[in-house]
């Protein structure tokens, strides 16, 4: 940190909001989620190693709607990260950098996550 | 005329030193991350149910348990790369930068060991003392 108060180049506040940056923000933000997720799957086969007793307590925890509403978001941060990777890896081999294509593929990650959250979510109740 | 010593020039990594390491390792395991969560998520999806003998009964099958160890070593990797990117950018004094990335590594050591161990276990079976 400066200890000065030097003048500092343009930052994040004087640029307009716009799809580039809320969906890279969004990237980073999914990416914190589930690494807190990688945690919940160490836990959660940690107890099936336990038996019969600790899975259950797992399982509980997981199924309690606490529980089932941090998994509804580690759901989308799994299929949003997943498609929005993707992108990236399309980005690393130099295609996809124009308006048009990155516009689209940027709202078919969002879109795409939504969609298959809600499906993923409707396939677990339907099996309740 | 370059004060640079031939090894630094041909492997060029600069003041950064760990050139393109750390991207590259990034890039494949996210390739390698597609085949293997979307198999997990599909196989976990389709179970019956989600009871304790049969998670346990599809975990200790030779295959998803092989490809779960993978999958917990790879995403344990991959993570970590992307959280010390994130402590990086936003932890700014050197002591604090340190000590949080020291501790990251062990975070994800314990917690990817401890998930490949109880995966082991499942598969290999155990006896009780």
């Amino acid at each position: 940190m400066p200890a000065r108060g030097r003048p500092l180049s343009p930052h994040v506040g004087i640029y307009r909001w716009q799809i580039g940056n809320t969906l890279s923000i969004l990237h980073r933000f999914t990416g914190a989620a589930l690494a807190l997720g990688l945690l919940a799957l160490s836990y959660w086969f940690v107890s099936l190693a336990g038996g019969p007793g600790s899975y259950a307590a797992a399982a509980r925890l997981l199924a309690s709607p606490v529980g089932l509403a941090v998994l509804l978001g580690w759901t989308f941060s799994f299929l949003y990260h997943l498609l929005n990777g993707v992108r990236h890896l399309f980005w690393d081999a130099g295609r996809g950098f124009e308006r048009t294509p990155r516009h689209v593929s940027g709202w078919f990650a969002v879109l795409g996550a939504i969609v298959l959250t809600i499906c993923v979510a409707a396939w677990i109740w339907s099996r309740l | 005329m370059s004060l640079r010593s031939p090894l630094s020039r041909v492997l060029g990594l600069g003041a950064a030193k760990d050139g393109t390491a750390h991207w590259w390792a990034q890039r494949v395991t996210a390739i390698a991350l597609v085949p293997l969560t979307l198999w997990f998520v599909f196989s976990l999806l389709t179970l019956p149910d989600f009871d304790y003998e049969t998670v346990r009964t599809w975990l200790s099958v030779p295959i998803t348990g092989f490809l779960s160890v993978l999958l917990v070593g790879v995403m344990s990797y991959h993570s970590y790369l992307g959280t010390i990117v994130i402590v990086e950018d936003y932890v700014h004094s050197s002591g604090m930068k340190v000590l949080t990335l020291m501790s990251l590594r062990f975070a994800y050591v314990l917690a990817g060991g401890a998930a490949m161990f109880a995966i082991f276990r499942v598969v290999f079976g155990f006896s009780r003392l």
